[in-house]
């Protein structure tokens, strides 16, 4: 074998090596800023506090009944969308359920206190008839509230590609044995579905588990805090570095062992997008009780989603909306706020598509199918280390090197990368993939290769989905409050955390104001880098 | 003088082994046959460079290329799919056999147009392969293979999806093109008869090895080897 044959073959490793160097970097440094202030005597005492284990418990416990309700709730309504394959403005409904993972999670708290709070749209609506909800928003309550409201349409968009499982000659089948609905259900349906519900269990728990503004801004107390907001109390109130140290260590280790227990069922889920299922020929469509069910829970459901939505636009209307947006610091933070998105998307871009090249190049020059898992799986790591872990481990470096303020944007941008990456990565990498299957000999034999191949074959390849995944990754960076508030020492370092300090000092007017515009601008980013990179 | 000399090459995957030696002189057409897994398309992809032989070696003239790179030897191949890009024009595809970042000079163009001329895709050009028919496609790929100005043209069946009378219609254009421009042709078919029409010598295939090689007419009218012979029986007639 000659020089270039050779020099071909190293070549390939590069672009995932490199990337996955420093990904390794990053969470090795992050993690020994960690450890190096974890000594035995803080461990000792954090894990003697009864504060701690009330922690942890109450973290695994609002993630579970939040998986659950969520997962419980989403079944039935993905049920109905999927036996309702073609009624009116069903596509822009199932588009409008991916809105919830697109809002800034803090704007979205917002819509749910505008709805379901004291003075809410619900009890105004409430007040004639005399009654007033009764619940208290503030506590497990609304964080049970607000994580369905995310996790409800995100599930139910998950899995619709379920019933795409499903071939036609089934429901035929079905129809020739006079199958009832529920028959369907148990003999065709739960099968697919039942692929499926693991790994969308294991994505809906883990989201639960690592929030951070939901419990922050609803919690209300200490009897109901997660492990990541314990973190930034102990570093932002208390500021007590070792603690922060050892709660994001057990937070890391919960975190990584979860999903190490639970990763063989994330790989069950399909990119496919519900849209396609054809269910026309099942048997139980023409029945006027089910149509009525399943438009009445497609109702319901699409009621609980976008009635926040609508009151934090009315809200947002209704206030200083002049004196909010003529305010020279709400744009400094969008700024900043636009800075770290772009950064963060461009450097995760450039992550993921290194490490699907090289993913590629393994897989098909090479023949090495686990090595090229294995690099793929390294991508995704970062879902196991969640990014309040890595910020904290930053923050103390940080600290450490008296630079907290000179370098905060860059830590954040590069936190939010590794958040956005494997979302990024799980888009681009199976086409770049598919696409080199296809075309891998005749790339080979036309010399397309580097740049040109880049230019001519793969970029119109994944042009699309690189250009969603890079807007949604835009979208929730430039909302993301986690991360920003722990480094945050000015009260309105980005507009996400000027939301937060604004709600936190009751000055609800400026808030809402400031959330609609937030949104608005995250709303204006994901079409722009969506319609700017598709074109 | 031998055009191709492939000597004693070698090529394992797992247990299965191809063991082959072939010469064929410049502008000769040999057509391989055999029945699936017998390891025709092996060997063209071990000619083109996609797989790398673990002993042997393979000159094209005076040069030895199996230790370059696809890109770098002189030879082009048609695939039995997949030998468009689908999102380019015919134009594209076409001219991407001229410089692998479309930067053409006048040169290429005048080259393109004479390729598209003898391919007969004239009026196509600003067309994507999904607008076009199967064999327009292919037509498209025989372009490309000629703007890439290489001697030796691999055709690993690149017409089976083709109706019998296309077929026919792409190997005389294959046959032509191959004498307008010198060019040293193997093809690899199930159908044994239908390209004997264009080939001067059939090599037939089996278990990775070589069994049978000779002239076109010969072996179809009086095969030696009985395994041949039975293979032949069960191909239709062309």
């Amino acid at each position: 074998m000659n020089l270039s044959l050779s020099a071909r073959w190293q070549l390939g490793l590069w672009p995932g090596a490199i990337p996955l160097f420093l990904l390794t970097t990053v969470i090795a440094g992050s993690l020994t800023a960690l450890g190096a202030l974890s000594n035995t005597a803080s461990i000792i005492a954090t894990l003697r506090d009864p504060y701690f284990f009330q922690v942890v418990r109450f973290t695994l416990w609002q993630a579970t009944l939040s998986t659950l309700i969520s997962i419980i709730l989403a079944v039935p309504v993905a049920r109905a969308y999927a036996r309702r394959p073609a009624f009116a403005g069903r596509n822009i409904l199932i588009t409008l359920m991916g809105l919830p993972v697109v809002m800034p999670v803090i704007v979205a708290v917002f819509g749910i206190v505008a709805v379901y709070g004291r003075s809410g749209l619900l009890n105004s609506l409430l007040q004639p008839t005399g009654i007033s909800m009764s619940f208290e928003l503030y506590g497990l309550t609304g964080i049970l509230l607000a994580h369905t409201f995310f996790n409800l349409p995100l599930a139910v968009r998950l899995l619709l590609p379920a019933w795409d499982q499903i071939t036609s000659e089934n429901w035929r089948t079905a129809s020739t044995l006079g199958m009832s609905s529920p028959q369907l259900f148990r003999f065709i349906e739960w099968p697919a579905l039942s692929a499926f519900l693991p790994g969308v269990i294991v994505i809906v728990f883990l989201l639960c588990f690592t929030s951070f503004t939901v419990v922050l801004t609803l919690g209300g107390g200490p009897a109901a805090t997660t492990i990541e907001v314990a973190i930034y109390q102990a570093l932002r109130f208390e500021f007590d570095p070792a603690q922060a140290a050892v709660l994001a260590l057990a937070q890391l280790l919960l975190c990584a062992g979860t999903a190490l227990l639970l990763i063989r069922w994330m790989r069950v889920l399909t990119q496919t997008s519900g849209r396609k299922s054809d269910s026309r020929a099942r048997p139980d469509t023409g029945d006027r009780a089910g149509k009525l069910f399943d438009f009445g829970v497609i109702g319901l459901c699409g009621l609980f989603v976008f009635t926040p939505v609508a009151a934090l636009v009315v809200s947002g209307l209704q206030g200083p909306v002049a004196a909010v947006l003529l305010d020279t610091d709400l744009w400094q933070a969008a700024a900043r706020s636009l800075g770290i998105a772009l950064m963060a998307t461009s450097l995760a871009g450039i992550i993921a598509l290194g490490i699907a090249s090289t993913a590629r190049f393994l897989i098909l020059e090479r023949r090495q199918k686990s090595a090229k898992e294995g690099l793929l799986l390294a991508g995704s790591l970062t879902l196991a280390f969640p990014p309040m872990v890595i910020g904290t481990g930053f923050f103390l470096i940080s600290l450490h090197l008296e630079a907290v303020d000179t370098i905060t944007l860059l830590m954040i941008a590069v936190v939010n990368a590794l958040m956005v990456l494997p979302y990024i990565l799980r888009s681009i990498a199976p086409v770049l993939i598919d696409s080199g299957q296809q075309y891998q000999k005749l790339c080979a034999q036309l010399g397309l290769s580097g740049w040109h191949r880049f230019c001519q074959v793969d970029w119109p390849m994944i042009r699309k989905p690189a250009a969603f995944s890079l807007a949604l990754g835009g979208a929730l960076s430039f909302g993301d409050m986690g991360v920003a508030a722990l480094f945050d020492t000015t009260g309105h370092i980005t507009l996400p955390v000027m939301l937060y300090q604004r709600m936190s000092a009751y000055r609800f007017d400026e808030a809402a104001v400031t959330a609609l515009a937030l949104v608005l601008m995250c709303v204006a980013l994901f079409w722009i880098l969506d319609r700017g990179l598709s074109r | 003088m031998n055009f191709l000399k492939i000597d004693g090459v070698r090529f394992c995957q797992g247990e299965w082994q191809l063991e082959v030696d072939l010469e064929a002189k410049r502008g000769e057409c040999i057509a391989l046959i055999g029945p699936s897994g017998a390891g025709k398309s092996t060997l063209l992809s071990l000619i083109a460079g996609f797989e790398q032989p673990d002993q042997g070696t393979i000159f094209v003239g005076e040069e030895r290329i199996d230790t370059r790179v696809p890109a770098r030897r002189p030879v082009t191949m048609m695939f039995q799919e997949n030998n468009l890009f689908n999102h380019l024009t015919l134009y594209q595809n076409i001219a991407l056999g001229c410089h692998p970042g479309l930067k053409l000079t006048d040169e290429d163009r005048e080259l393109i147009e004479r390729a598209m001329a003898a391919t007969r895709l004239g009026a196509l050009q600003s067309r994507k392969p999904a607008d076009v028919s199967g064999g327009e496609r292919q037509r498209t790929a025989l372009a490309r293979c000629l703007c890439q100005r290489r001697p030796l043209l691999l055709l690993d069946e690149p017409f089976t999806g083709l109706d019998p009378q296309l077929r026919v219609e792409m190997h005389a254009l294959v046959d032509e093109l191959r004498q307008t421009h010198a060019l040293t042709v193997i093809i690899v078919s199930h159908l044994p008869h239908e390209v004997a029409r264009i080939a001067d010598s059939l090599a037939f295939m089996l278990g990775g090895r070589i069994l049978e090689t000779g002239p076109t007419g010969a072996m179809l009218s009086h095969p030696e080897n009985p395994e041949l012979s039975q293979y032949l029986r069960f191909t239709p007639a062309g």
